[in-house]
């Protein structure tokens, strides 16, 4: 298992090698899938993938919180936060493969 | 918006492909991000946001509705943190 961090890089580099695009148009379509999806999420709407999961977004109350070194209290503002709640196929998906992978460990 | 609305307008905004293919963008973008989470890797999306996995240790459960003690097994579970540029857009 390789723990490494994966970017905007690769997944365009993906997109390229399965669709017969140039890496600049398919650096440009994943940006365009990103930004379709923070509009949308930005309009108040949710985002259903389906097999991947949902976006959503929730709204928060104002709140009393406390400045942890200080001790001061400070309101915390009403806010929206984005929710992922990935789809039972993503969840089993990526149970399934680190089972897999730590049942029968690959060289690396 | 669904998966598929998604699709709809990729292709109104990309008239010079083919429907197929980008359906095919679309479920390779999200393929990779699950095959990576599959790996154990993270992926990091700069102003999107990061997806990674947590580890959830066995623990002994109970079954609300009877008390009785289940156990339950380690788990990962795939995880989504926003970025801070959405997080701002969100609520300006």
């Amino acid at each position: 298992m390789a723990d490494r961090t994966i970017t905007r890089a690769q997944l365009s580099e993906a997109v390229y090698q399965e669709v017969g695009l140039s890496r600049n148009e398919s650096a440009d379509l994943l940006e365009t899938v990103l930004g379709e999806i923070a509009s949308a999420l930005t309009r108040g709407e949710s985002v259903k993938i389906s097999s991947f999961g949902s976006f959503s977004v929730r709204s928060k109350g104002q709140r009393i919180g406390r400045n942890p070194k200080t001790g001061e209290e400070v309101p915390i503002l009403p806010r929206k936060v984005l929710v992922f709640r990935p789809s039972q196929f993503l969840k089993a998906r990526v149970n399934d493969d680190l089972a897999k992978a730590s049942g029968a460990k690959q060289p690396s | 918006m669904t998966k598929s609305e998604l699709i709809a307008r990729l292709a109104e905004l990309n008239p010079h492909l083919y429907q197929r293919d980008v359906e095919r963008i679309v479920t390779t973008i999200f393929d990779e991000i699950a095959a990576a989470l599959g790996r154990g890797d993270r992926v990091e999306l700069r102003g999107f946001g990061a997806f990674s996995v947590k580890r959830r240790d066995a623990r002994v459960g109970r079954n609300p509705r009877t008390g009785t003690s289940v156990a339950v097994a380690a788990k990962a579970v795939p995880f989504f943190r926003t970025g801070k540029q959405l997080r701002e857009r969100l609520n300006a």
